[in-house]
C-alpha cells in the first residue's frame, strides 16, 4: 500500500506529472534545499574558520543566514500564491525548530563524548572504587548497581503501568474511575524526585527500621517516577489502535482479554516499547532519591535486598561535588560514568527497537 | 519464517548474556576478604559531604589494614548525618557543626550515655578572586565583610587600596559569589566575618546566605567555576579546590597571612572548647579574632560523632579503631594528601586520642 | 461528558465474557488501584511530614520566616521557570516531531529520532554542568545586548548577570531536558495518525501544512497535551540541573537576566536538605507538598481544557 502512495506525496514545490501546466507558477524544486544547504555550508565554514583562528561574529552570521531562509516563502507568496507560501513558511519553521533543538543537544553529546571517551579503559569497566584514591579505579560497582536497580524498577513499573493503561483504555474507558486515574497519573508525573526518595525511605523505615539502605528501595523510588511515564505513553499508544481491529477480533468470537493480549497490545507494541525505553531513560539518570535510599558505597554489591548500592548518577554526582586533590581524576571518572550511562541507554534503545521490529505485526504503517 | 526462529533466538541470547554478565562477579580490584587481620565488620556512617574525599582516603588505608572491615559513608549532608545518627540509622555521623543542645540530649539518650564528638577534618577556606593584573591581594576582615555585604562595590575602593598600597587596582565592579546551598563553609565564613569584620558584615552567622544580592553558586565547585568564568569576581571556597585562582592574604593582627593548611591547623590550637559538655565531647568555638602570628582564622572544622558505648562489642571495636586511625597522625596525613585538609597538631591530636580511647562495649 | 467519550467504544457485551476475561480485567483494575494507593501514600507522607513544617513558628526553622512568606517566592520561581521552559519546548518539540515524522526523509528521520531519545538519558548533573560551562558563557553577551537595547522592558531590565547564570538560562536548560520526552511522544503520535486521513487531505489538494493542520493535529491534540503535561511535570520537579545553573536568591522578580533570581521549590529542597534538621526538614517537605498541589492544579486545568473537546480515540 505504502509503495503506491509515495510518488503522489507532494514534494516541496513539486507537482506530479498531471500538473505540468501549472509548473510555470512554481519555484524551482531544488530552491529551498539549495538555500538550506548553502546556509549550512556558510555556518560550517564560519565555525571552522573560527576554530582555525579567525574571529568572525558567529551569532550574527547564523541569524543572518536564518533570516535568508525566509526569502523562499516570501518569493513563493508572489509566484505561487498564499497557500503554498504558508506551507513553505511552516516548512522553514519546522526545519528551524529542528536545527535549533539539535544544536544544543549536539553540543551536550559532544561535551560528554569529549570528556568521557579518554577515560574509558579496561580498568575503568572492571574495577570498583574500593580502596582507590586519586588516579585509577573504575565504575564496575556503579554499573552493576544501576543495571540492577533500574532493572528492578522496570520489572515493578512496566506491568503496573501497562495494565493500568489497559484498564484506562480498554476496560474503564469513559468511567469516572478511569478519568480519575488518568488525571492522578498526570499529577504523579510532578512528584519531585527527591520527594519520591524520601517517600521510599519512609516506607522502608516502617518495615526495616532506621538507617535502612537497600537497592530495592531505590527501585521503589524510581518506580514512583517511572510508572506515570509508562502509563501515559502506553495509554496514548493503545488509544491509537484502530477500533476496526478490536471489532474484527470480537466478530471472530475472540474473548476480550485475548483480543487485548493478541491484537491490541502487539499492534501498539512499537510505541509501547518506545514509551518504556523513554521511561527507563527518564529514571536511570536520577541522583537524589538513590542517594537517600540506596546510599553510596565504593564496593560491588549484587544483593538488591541488603546494604548500600552504588549507581552511576550518584557516582558521577559525588565525584563532581567532592573531587579531592587533585580534582582531575575524579572529574574524569564522573564524565566517564555519564558517558557509560548514555551508552547503556543507547544499547537499551537498540534492543527496544529490535524487539518492536521482531514482534510487532507487519501491517499498515 | 525467519521471524519465528528469531522469536526464539532473541530471548535465548538475551538470557545467556544476562547469565554470563551475572556470573562475572567481583571487580578486578576486590579480593575476597576471608583472611582478616585487625578488626572486621561493617561500619556505616553518614553526613557532611565536605569530608567525603578525606573519608575516601581514610577508607583506603583502613580497609587495607583491616581486610575484614568495610566502611560506608553516605555524603547526605551534615543535618542528614546528625538526624540519622540520633535515629540510630548509622553508627557514626560526619558533621560540619557540633550537635546543638537538643540534638546532644537526643543523641545521649540514643547512645545510653556520653557521646564522642571529635574534630576530624579541618579545612582552610580561601578567599578566591579573579581580577586581571592583580596576582597578590591583601584584605582585612572589615574589607572582606564590606565586599560581601555589598557596601564595597569597586575594586579600586579606598578600603581595598589601603590594604594594597602597591597594587594596580582597576575600576571594575566587584561581583561577590556565595554558596546557594546551605553549607558549613558558609557558616564558618560568616562566623569569621561576624566576629572579625568589625561591623563590615551585618548578616550574622548563618548557613543560608542572608543577603539577596550577588551571585549564588551551588557547591564548592560551583563557586570556583563562577569565580573563574566571571570578571572581577570574589568568593570563598575550600583552599584545596581553588586551583590557580588568586587567593587573598587575610589580615591577622598587623600581618597579612597566606592561606595554608599549617596556618589553619594552628587556629585549632587556639580554639576554645565549648563548655558544659562531657569530657569526650570536643566541640570547639574557633577564635576568629586571634592576633597570634601565623594563624589563618577562616577554617572549616568538621566533626565525627559516635557513641561512647555500643552494645555490640564488634561495633565498638570497629568504631574505636576507625576514629583512632582517622584522628591519628597517619590518618590526618592521608587526608591532607587526598583532600588538602590541615592535619591536627600534635597537642590537639593527643586530646582527641584520650576521648576516642574511651569508646567501649557495654 | 462521559457519554461522548463512550460513543465509539464497542460495548462490553460484544465479546463473550470468560474466566480469562475476569482475571485479566481484575489484574488491570488492581494495577490501577495500586497506582492510586501509591499516590495516596505519597500524599499522606507529604502531609504527615509537612504539616509540622507549615505550623512551625518562624524562630524554629532556619529561614526565620513563617511558612507562607517562605514558600511564596519559591512558588513564583517554580512557575516562572517551568512556564518559560514550556513556552520554548512545546513549539520546538512539535516542530522537531513533525520534522522527524513527516518532513525528513524516513531513514534520516529515524536516526534523528534515535539521537533525541538518547538525550532523555543524559543525567541532570550533566545538563547542569553543561549549562554552567557552555550555555551560560555563550548566552551572557546576549543578555548584555538585551539589557542595552531592550532594557525598557521589565523582563530585561538587568543589570545583566556577569556569568549568565540566570533564570532564563535555567529555563532554557529545563526546556532542553524536557524536549526529548515531549518530542518522542509527539513523534509516535504523529506517526500513528491514520494514513487514510492524510492521503485524503493530500488528494483534495491540500498542501503539506494544511494536511498537518487538518489530518494530524486534531488527531494528536490530546497526545500533545499529554506530552506537554509530562514535560511540565518534569520541569516543575527538576532538581539538580536548576540548582546547579541558577544563581538563586529567593526574590520575586520578573527580571530574567540579572544574577538575582527567584529559586524553585525542587532546587531549594536540594540545596537546603543536606544541612537541614528538625522542623526545617518538615518545612522543606511541606514545600514539596505545595509543589504537589501545584502540579495537581495545573493538571486539573489542563485536563479540563482537553476534555472540553471531543476525545479523538481509535480510528473512527
Amino acid at each position: 500500500m505504502t509503495a503506491t502512495l509515495e510518488p503522489t506525496a507532494p514534494r516541496p514545490g513539486g507537482g506530479g506529472d498531471l500538473h505540468t501546466k501549472l509548473s510555470s507558477n512554481q519555484l524551482p524544486r531544488l530552491l529551498p534545499w539549495g538555500v538550506f544547504v548553502a546556509a549550512l555550508a556558510i555556518v560550517l565554514a564560519t565555525v571552522i574558520a573560527n576554530a582555525l583562528g579567525s574571529d568572525l561574529p558567529t551569532t550574527r552570521i547564523v541569524l543572518l543566514v536564518w533570516a535568508v531562509q525566509f526569502l523562499v516563502p516570501l518569493l513563493s507568496a508572489f509566484v505561487e500564491g498564499r497557500r503554498k507560501a504558508v506551507d513553505r513558511l511552516v516548512t522553514t519553521f519546522v526545519v528551524s525548530a529542528f536545527t535549533l533543538a539539535l544544536l544544543p543537544l549536539g553540543s551536550i553529546i559532544y561535551t560528554v563524548l569529549d570528556n568521557g571517551l579518554p577515560v574509558l579503559s579496561g580498568e575503568f569497566f572492571t574495577y570498583s572504587m574500593r580502596n582507590v584514591v586519586g588516579e585509577g579505579g573504575g565504575i564496575y560497582h556503579a554499573i552493576v548497581g544501576t543495571l540492577l536497580i533500574t532493572g528492578a524498577a522496570a520489572v515493578i513499573s512496566v506491568p503496573i503501568g501497562l495494565f493500568t493503561a489497559i484498564y484506562v483504555v480498554e476496560y474503564g474507558e469513559g468511567t469516572r474511575m478511569a478519568r480519575w486515574i488518568r488525571f492522578l497519573v498526570d499529577v504523579m508525573t510532578g512528584i519531585p524526585s527527591i520527594v519520591a526518595g524520601l517517600f521510599a525511605y519512609a516506607l522502608f523505615v516502617l518495615f526495616f527500621g532506621e538507617g535502612v539502605r537497600m537497592g530495592i528501595g531505590g527501585s521503589v523510588a524510581l518506580s514512583v517516577l517511572m510508572i506515570p511515564v509508562v502509563v501515559r505513553s502506553c495509554e496514548e499508544m493503545l488509544k491509537l489502535v484502530p477500533n476496526e481491529l478490536r471489532e474484527a477480533s470480537y466478530a471472530l468470537g475472540v474473548p476480550k482479554w485475548r483480543t487485548i493480549a493478541k491484537v491490541v497490545v502487539p499492534t501498539a507494541l512499537a510505541g509501547i516499547v518506545t514509551g518504556i525505553t523513554l521511561a527507563i531513560a527518564r529514571v536511570i539518570g536520577e541522583t537524589a532519591p538513590l542517594l537517600i535510599i540506596a546510599g553510596a558505597t565504593d564496593s560491588v554489591n549484587f544483593n538488591l535486598f541488603g546494604d548500600r548500592m552504588a549507581t552511576l548518577p550518584v557516582f558521577a554526582y559525588t565525584s563532581i561535588r567532592n573531587p579531592g586533590v587533585p580534582p582531575e581524576f575524579s572529574l574524569d571518572r564522573a564524565w566517564g560514568a555519564a558517558l557509560v550511562l548514555l551508552i547503556i541507554v543507547m544499547l537499551l534503545n537498540l534492543v527496544a527497537r529490535l524487539v518492536s521490529f521482531l514482534f510487532s505485526p507487519k501491517g499498515e504503517k | 519464517m525467519n521471524r519465528n526462529i528469531l522469536r526464539k533466538v532473541v530471548p535465548a541470547t538475551a538470557a545467556l548474556t544476562l547469565a554470563i554478565g551475572l556470573s562475572a562477579c567481583a571487580a578486578g580490584n576486590e579480593g575476597d576478604s576471608s583472611g582478616s587481620d585487625g578488626v572486621s565488620g561493617t561500619l556505616n556512617g553518614a553526613g557532611a559531604s565536605s569530608q567525603e574525599s578525606a573519608v575516601a582516603a581514610w577508607k583506603k588505608t583502613f580497609q587495607t589494614d583491616n581486610s575484614g572491615a568495610t566502611v560506608n559513608y553516605d555524603p547526605v549532608g551534615s543535618g542528614g548525618g546528625r538526624e540519622q545518627f540520633i535515629a540510630g540509622g548509622v553508627q557514626f555521623a560526619g558533621s560540619d557543626a557540633y550537635l546543638d543542645e537538643d540534638e546532644l540530649a537526643a543523641a545521649k539518650k540514643k547512645c545510653g550515655g556520653e557521646i564522642v564528638e571529635v574534630p576530624t577534618y579541618v579545612s582552610p577556606i580561601a578567599v578566591v578572586y579573579n581580577l586581571e593584573g592583580v596576582d597578590d591581594l591583601n584584605l582585612s576582615a572589615k574589607t572582606i565583610g564590606g565586599i560581601f555585604q555589598g557596601t564595597i562595590k569597586k575594586w579600586n575602593d579606598s578600603a581595598i587600596k589601603a590594604d594594597n598600597p602597591d597594587a594596580d587596582l582597576p575600576d571594575t565592579d566587584i561581583t561577590p559569589v556565595h554558596r546557594s546551598d546551605d553549607s558549613g563553609t558558609t557558616k564558618n565564613f560568616t562566623d569569621y566575618l561576624d566576629q572579625a569584620s568589625d561591623g563590615g558584615w551585618k548578616g550574622g552567622v548563618v548557613e543560608t546566605w542572608p543577603t539577596k544580592g550577588g551571585e549564588a553558586a551551588e557547591g564548592t565547585s560551583g563557586v570556583i567555576s563562577a569565580v573563574k568564568n566571571g570578571k572581577g569576581t570574589i568568593g570563598y571556597a575550600d583552599e584545596s579546590q581553588a586551583g590557580d585562582l588568586g587567593k587573598a592574604n587575610v589580615k591577622v593582627g598587623d600581618e597579612f597571612v597566606e592561606v595554608t593548611p599549617e596556618a589553619a591547623a594552628k587556629t585549632l590550637d587556639e580554639a576554645k572548647t565549648v563548655e558544659g559538655r562531657g569530657d569526650t565531647d570536643i566541640a570547639v568555638d574557633v577564635n576568629r579574632t586571634s592576633t597570634t602570628a601565623g594563624v589563618y582564622p577562616i577554617v572549616l572544622v568538621s566533626y565525627q560523632i559516635a557513641c561512647q558505648t555500643y552494645e555490640d562489642e564488634k561495633v565498638a571495636e570497629l568504631t574505636k579503631a576507625w576514629l583512632s586511625y582517622v584522628t591519628g597522625t597517619q590518618g590526618q596525613e592521608d587526608a591532607a594528601k587526598a583532600a588538602g585538609s590541615a592535619p591536627l597538631t600534635d597537642d590537639f591530636a593527643a586530646k582527641v586520642k584520650t576521648a576516642v580511647d574511651t569508646i567501649k562495649a557495654g | 461528558m462521559s457519554s461522548s467519550v463512550t460513543k465509539g467504544r464497542p460495548q462490553k457485551s460484544a465479546a463473550p465474557r470468560r474466566a480469562g476475561d475476569v482475571i485479566f480485567s481484575s489484574i488491570s483494575f488492581s494495577a490501577a488501584g495500586l497506582i492510586l494507593a501509591t499516590l495516596a501514600g505519597v500524599a499522606i507522607f507529604l502531609t504527615v511530614e509537612g504539616v509540622p513544617g507549615i505550623l512551625a513558628s518562624p524562630d524554629e526553622v532556619k529561614s526565620g520566616e513563617s511558612f507562607l512568606p517562605y514558600v511564596g517566592p519559591l512558588v513564583f520561581g517554580t512557575l516562572l521557570a517551568a512556564i518559560i521552559a514550556l513556552l520554548i519546548a512545546v513549539p520546538v518539540s512539535i516542530g522537531v516531531a513533525l520534522f522527524i515524522s513527516h518532513y525528513a526523509p524516513r531513514r534520516l528521520g529515524s536516526i534523528f529520532g534515535y539521537v533525541i531519545d538518547l538525550l532523555a538519558a543524559v543525567p541532570s548533573v550533566v545538563y547542569g554542568a553543561w549549562g554552567i560551562a557552555f550555555l551560560a558563557g555563550k548566552i551572557q553577551p546576549i543578555y548584555e545586548w538585551l539589557e542595552k537595547n531592550l532594557g525598557f522592558i521589565p523582563l530585561f531590565a538587568g543589570p545583566a548577570s556577569a556569568t549568565g547564570r540566570t533564570i532564563l538560562t535555567a529555563s532554557i536548560v529545563l526546556s532542553l531536558m524536557i524536549l526529548p520526552i515531549m518530542t518522542a511522544i509527539c513523534r509516535e503520535i504523529f506517526l500513528q495518525t491514520p494514513r487514510l486521513h492524510q492521503e485524503a487531505a493530500l488528494a483534495l489538494g491540500a498542501t503539506r501544512w494544511e494536511m498537518a493542520r487538518l489530518a494530524i493535529f486534531p488527531y494528536a491534540r490530546s497526545g500533545i497535551v499529554s506530552a506537554s503535561m509530562l514535560g511540565l511535570g518534569r520541569a516543575l520537579g527538576e532538581t539538580m540541573a536548576v540548582a546547579m545553573v541558577l544563581s538563586a536568591s529567593g526574590v520575586v522578580t520578573f527580571n530574567l537576566i540579572s544574577s538575582t533570581n527567584p529559586s524553585t521549590i525542587a532546587a531549594n529542597i536540594a540545596l537546603s536538605f543536606g544541612e537541614a534538621s528538625g522542623l526545617t526538614v518538615n518545612a522543606l517537605v511541606a514545600s514539596g507538598l505545595v509543589l504537589f498541589v501545584i502540579t495537581f492544579a495545573v493538571n486539573f486545568v489542563a485536563r479540563a481544557i482537553v476534555d472540553r473537546r471531543k476525545e479523538f480515540s481509535g480510528a473512527n
